[in-house]
């Protein structure tokens, strides 16, 4: 009960509020680094997806790229984004997190976006190659619109992934949510400990409810209706 | 990283194979310790939400938020209760094979056909006997399928116990950032996907004696 009303206490105090150390900019540092790495990780995934699963070539190295992926630990990762940050010279802190974390998307966004091109029934793709659509048409107008759910699903995945792993960039002197369960930890002080462990798996939580009403509301009515 | 240093150190490697086996081991030890209770609780959740069609939603969606929260942050939360200690590392590292071992043990047993679990009861077959004679070793394909998914997960995470002080080779990682020693990085974070691939290895082999009709003829 102690442990929780030192969080309680901790959270309500206003100085734990302010200034660059403060909860409001530590969770702004950790949206900037997420979102960021999301987003190379999907100018990196989704033109090899949509290109891979529209001609249907490399299917194995598509899907199982996941399994792959998962093996790497994200410390591991962490390690390597240490190693190439440095031998770049961008220093430590928000870079290396940002190598670490963009190997870590890449995986699930392939591999979903991947399958959801595949998934799109082919009946469709020939109505509409016979409709005369170009294959670029037919990507654009077909097989995204329907595969979008399924795209999303792994968009979810990489980032929620990519939010929890965040956390470990105050391991290399990192900013964002990572810091105070660091710091925390570093210090023994429980109190910083708990409230940066709440506030990133609230944070986790949010991303991973946020993405799947999104997925929801992208099911295109037609498909809505059949299922 | 040190300008100069070489990337491995081979001779830091030859003196350091005893700690490295040590912390192998470690890493092995909570992994396996993680799966084989994980499984244990799966499998009770399981065939309750099998008996029990109702309680699937509310097992997948607790276990699902448990997936979620990042593993370093449920570490966090049970420290002032548990303390640095392997019970803390446990609990976190099962909690996170739960979901996607109910997943597959459930998504195993239901995809028996039908025809089979009828001939079996037009055998005369007790509930509890289809249970355990026809619908578990049809579905042991697609449960194994969870085990290897749960055991390279759980292999990855072990790594980040090595910051509540529970070893294994996230030790060699966590060594390697502090002296900025290549070394350690490189031996920590390949030693843990050998580590994975090994075992994935093993499972593969294992499934196929449990289940040999899965690639006969």
């Amino acid at each position: 009960m102690n442990a929780l009303l030192a969080l309680a206490r901790w959270l309500t105090d206003p100085v734990n509020w302010q200034g660059t150390h403060g909860i409001p900019i530590r969770v702004l540092e950790h949206i900037e680094l997420s979102g960021l790495s999301v987003l190379a990780a999907l100018l990196i995934a989704m033109p090899i997806a949509l290109y891979l699963g529209h001609t249907g070539r490399a299917g194995f190295f598509a899907i199982n790229v996941a399994n792959i992926g998962r093996a790497l630990p994200s410390l591991a990762l962490l390690a390597l984004g240490l190693v190439v940050a440095i031998s770049l010279g961008l220093g430590l802190g928000f870079w290396p997190t940002v190598f670490a974390l963009v190997p870590l998307a890449i995986p699930p966004i392939l591999t979903n976006s991947y399958v959801a091109i595949r998934e799109v029934d082919r009946d469709i793709v020939d109505a509409a190659r016979g409709m005369g659509l170009s294959e670029g048409q037919i990507l654009r107008s077909i097989e995204v619109p329907l595969g979008l759910p399924l795209m999303l699903a792994g968009i979810r995945t990489a980032a929620v992934n990519v939010v929890a792993t965040a956390t470990l960039g105050a391991l290399v002197a990192g900013g964002a949510l990572g810091r105070f369960i660091v710091d925390g930890l570093a210090l023994q002080e429980y109190d910083q400990l708990m409230a940066g462990a709440l506030l990133v798996a609230l944070l986790a939580i949010v991303t991973e409810v946020s993405f799947g009403a999104l997925e929801r509301a992208t099911v295109p009515p037609g498909m809505a209706a059949i299922r | 990283m040190t300008p100069g240093e070489p990337l491995i150190r081979w001779d830091w490697l030859a003196s350091h194979v005893g700690e490295i086996l040590l912390r192998v081991g470690e890493h092995l030890e909570l992994t396996v310790i993680a799966v084989v209770v994980g499984f244990l609780i799966a499998f009770v959740l399981s065939l309750a939400a099998l008996r029990i069609p109702r309680l699937y939603a509310p097992i997948t969606w607790t276990t699902g938020i448990l997936y979620t929260i990042p593993s370093l942050a449920l570490f966090a939360l049970l420290i002032p209760y548990t303390g640095l200690s392997l019970l803390t590392a446990e609990i976190g590292l099962v909690s996170y094979t739960l979901l996607i071992l109910i997943r597959n043990i459930v998504a195993g047993v239901r995809g028996v056909p039908a025809e089979v679990r009828d001939a079996a009861r037009g055998m005369g077959y007790t509930d509890r006997q289809i249970l355990w004679r026809v619908e578990i070793p049809l579905a042991l394909a697609v449960i194994f399928a969870g085990v290897r998914v749960a055991t390279i997960t759980t292999i990855g995470l072990v790594t980040v116990t090595a910051l509540i002080g529970q070893g294994g080779m996230g030790y060699f990682i966590l060594l390697g950032i502090q002296l900025f020693f290549s070394t350690a990085l490189i031996v920590g974070a390949l030693g843990s996907v050998v580590l994975a691939v090994l075992a994935d290895g093993a499972l593969v082999l294992a499934q196929r004696r449990l289940t040999p009709w899965t690639h006969a003829g």
